[in-house]
């Protein structure tokens, strides 16, 4: 008997062992991301026509006052916010893109799959050929105003259908669906219309592009994720139990249809700011997560943050690679995430253990 | 403390699932079973007691205390309902799972406690070598294991469990209502199991329930229900009991051809 008890002591002891070599492992790994993240950005400040060593950046860096006026004006005035906007950007698609494809329950969600990012570029387009405003006084920055706007209309009128047909994520995909239907359809009508210059601009605003940052859009960035993340955190738990099932996460206590609704405002307005400042990147929403899961798995105290992460490393990558390719030109980032991505996902996906949607 | 429910009316729009019925007080420490064909309203009544479905009218009463008083929150935490099936493709561990249990989806920090709790229970429920697996690469069978171990890992006043052996094999199924039994009288909770396995029923239930389109038809001691004419017409088939070898209580059900 003495026998019996003391084995079960030593396996429960070695349970508990295992799962906290896990969570270090974890923690170990986020940590390492972060690591990864600074160097990277580092790298970006480096890259770019007048090239810097890696002394002249952190030292500019880190005493702004000892640069010479040249080197102050390429590194904090257009490398540095660039470089910044690249991980808050990456960071809001991976949060965005991890928690739209636990609320929809879905592999394939991304933070643009409810019609977003068709929308955003239909007010783009919007502002482009027609001049006008749905935002007034938005002044220089009407373009993306538009965009903004009608991201957030769109999600609204979602909002709308899922109060007259209940929450659930088949509702939700396929009403998004049916707006990204209509605001292609109107944004073709819009460019059939439009002279060629405003073809070009509406064609380059989609492509994507990070020249496009200033301090001021970085601040943004950052003011929203400080206030959207910290409440996707709170609702970690309940957000893992979603993807267990919704009756089971509903019989944990869970109030499926409010968690839904509110996650959905967070990732609209993550969305909505991302595509409206940097045009429509797509991939990094959807792949972050995925990279997130292979390798922490779905308990959302590692997967959110790694998920973050991960769209911050992949933009911080796009990048540097957008101006390192061809010296002297900037590629826009929307072709690059999906070039340089998917071979790394590919083979992600050839080597994880198993499938974890079926 | 006792468990009761009173003219309880269900609608799913139009269409009524349940009828003006109820059950009399299930006393603490005891294991109730509910039996019915398929489509009998076992998962509804066991949803409207757990609070996820709204009632037309009726109400549920646990202790004096009327369930429709509590926040849906409260009220889960009181009862607690383990639902049929769960979608296992999630990259979850079993260890995080149960852990989602114990915290009750609150807070981040866990504690020494609380790894230890998860680990002594799925230690006592012989699921301790599947503590890093992935529930997405579990069997039904062992799927359902954590499920149960998961709902055994909360203290409440009142378990619900639906089909709790639907996917176990024999020896499985005996440890499980086993240990449901068990912690029952321990907890001196009030527990219901969804079976249909009859003998089952007849061998671990303290009390029958048998319910059909909605209504509760009987409710007693198993010899009781069992052997209620009642029974063979709900079923639909010819019931006869009689005493195992070691003094159980064995159903034979037969299709009756001349009935047919």
């Amino acid at each position: 008997m003495t026998d019996i008890s003391s084995d079960h002591a030593t396996a429960v002891a070695l349970l508990v062992t295992n799962y906290k070599q896990r969570t270090a492992k974890r923690f170990l790994l986020l940590l390492t991301a972060i690591g990864a993240l600074c160097l990277m950005v580092i790298v970006d400040v480096m890259t770019g026509p007048a090239s810097l060593s890696i002394s002249e950046v952190l030292s500019v860096i880190l005493n702004p006052s000892d640069a010479t006026p040249q080197q102050k004006v390429i590194i904090w005035d257009l490398r540095l916010p660039v470089a910044l906007m690249a991980i808050c950007i990456g960071a809001m698609l991976g949060v965005a893109g991890a928690e739209m494809q636990t609320i929809l329950n879905n592999p394939l969600a991304d933070p643009f799959t409810l019609g977003l990012s068709s929308a955003a570029g239909f007010g783009a387009a919007m502002a482009i050929t027609l001049q006008w405003s749905l935002i007034p006084g938005a002044g220089v920055f009407f373009v993306t105003g538009n965009a903004f706007a009608m991201a957030m209309l769109t999600s609204l009128a979602l909002y709308g259908f899922t109060r007259l047909r209940g929450v659930t994520p088949e509702a939700m995909i396929l009403v998004g669906i049916a707006m990204l239907f209509t605001f292609n359809a109107l944004l073709a009508l819009l460019q059939y219309g439009a002279s060629e210059l405003e073809l070009a601009q509406i064609i380059f605003w989609q492509l994507g592009s990070l020249a496009r940052a200033s301090w001021g859009k970085v601040l943004t960035c950052g003011i929203i994720l400080v206030v959207v993340v910290p409440y996707f955190m709170s609702q970690s738990w309940s957000l893992t139990a979603l993807r267990m099932g919704e009756e089971k996460a509903a019989s944990l206590g869970v109030n499926v249809s409010f968690l839904r609704l509110s996650v959905l405002a967070g990732v609209s307005l993550l969305a909505a700011v991302a595509v409206s400042f940097v045009g429509a990147v797509a991939f990094v929403g959807l792949v972050g997560p995925h990279i997130a899961r292979i390798i922490v798995g779905e308990d959302q105290r590692g997967f959110l943050p790694l998920s973050a992460l991960a769209g911050a490393l992949i933009m911080s990558g796009t990048s540097i690679a957008s101006k390192a390719i061809t010296p002297g030109v900037i590629y826009p980032i929307g072709m690059i995430t999906s070039l340089i991505g998917i071979p790394f996902f590919i083979s992600l996906i050839l080597s994880q253990r198993q499938r974890h949607w079926q | 403390m006792t468990l009761s429910a009173h003219d309880l009316s269900v609608q799913f729009g139009n269409h009524t699932v349940m009828h003006d019925t109820g059950f009399a007080d299930l006393q603490p420490g005891q294991l109730t079973g509910l039996i019915g064909p398929n489509a009998a309203g076992k998962s509804t009544l066991f949803r409207t007691i757990a609070g996820l479905i709204k009632p037309k009218r009726g109400t549920v009463m646990l202790g004096g205390c009327d369930l429709s008083m509590l926040s849906a929150k409260a009220r889960l935490e009181r009862i607690c309902f383990m639902p049929q099936f769960f979608s296992a493709n999630a990259a979850l561990s079993v260890f995080d799972v149960m852990l989602m249990a114990q915290k009750q989806l609150s807070g981040w920090r866990v504690s020494e406690e609380d790894m230890a709790a998860v680990a002594e229970h799925l230690q006592a429920a012989g699921i301790g070598h599947l503590a890093d697996a992935h529930i997405g690469e579990l069997s039904g069978g062992q799927a359902q294991m954590v499920s149960i171990c998961q709902a055994l890992m909360r203290s409440s006043d009142v378990y619900l469990f639906d089909e709790p052996t639907s996917a176990l094999d024999l020896r499985h199924q005996l440890d499980v209502l086993g240990r449901i039994r068990t912690a029952m009288r321990d907890r001196q909770s009030i527990g219901v199991v969804a079976l249909h396995d009859l003998n089952l029923a007849a061998r671990y239930a303290d009390h029958l329930i048998l319910i059909s389109g909605g209504k509760i038809l009987a409710e007693g001691t198993p010899s009781d229900v069992l052997s209620d004419p009642l029974i063979a017409q709900t079923y639909g088939v010819g019931i006869e009991t009689a005493k195992g070898p070691r003094k159980e209580l064995n159903v034979h059900a037969y299709v009756d051809e001349t009935a047919a």
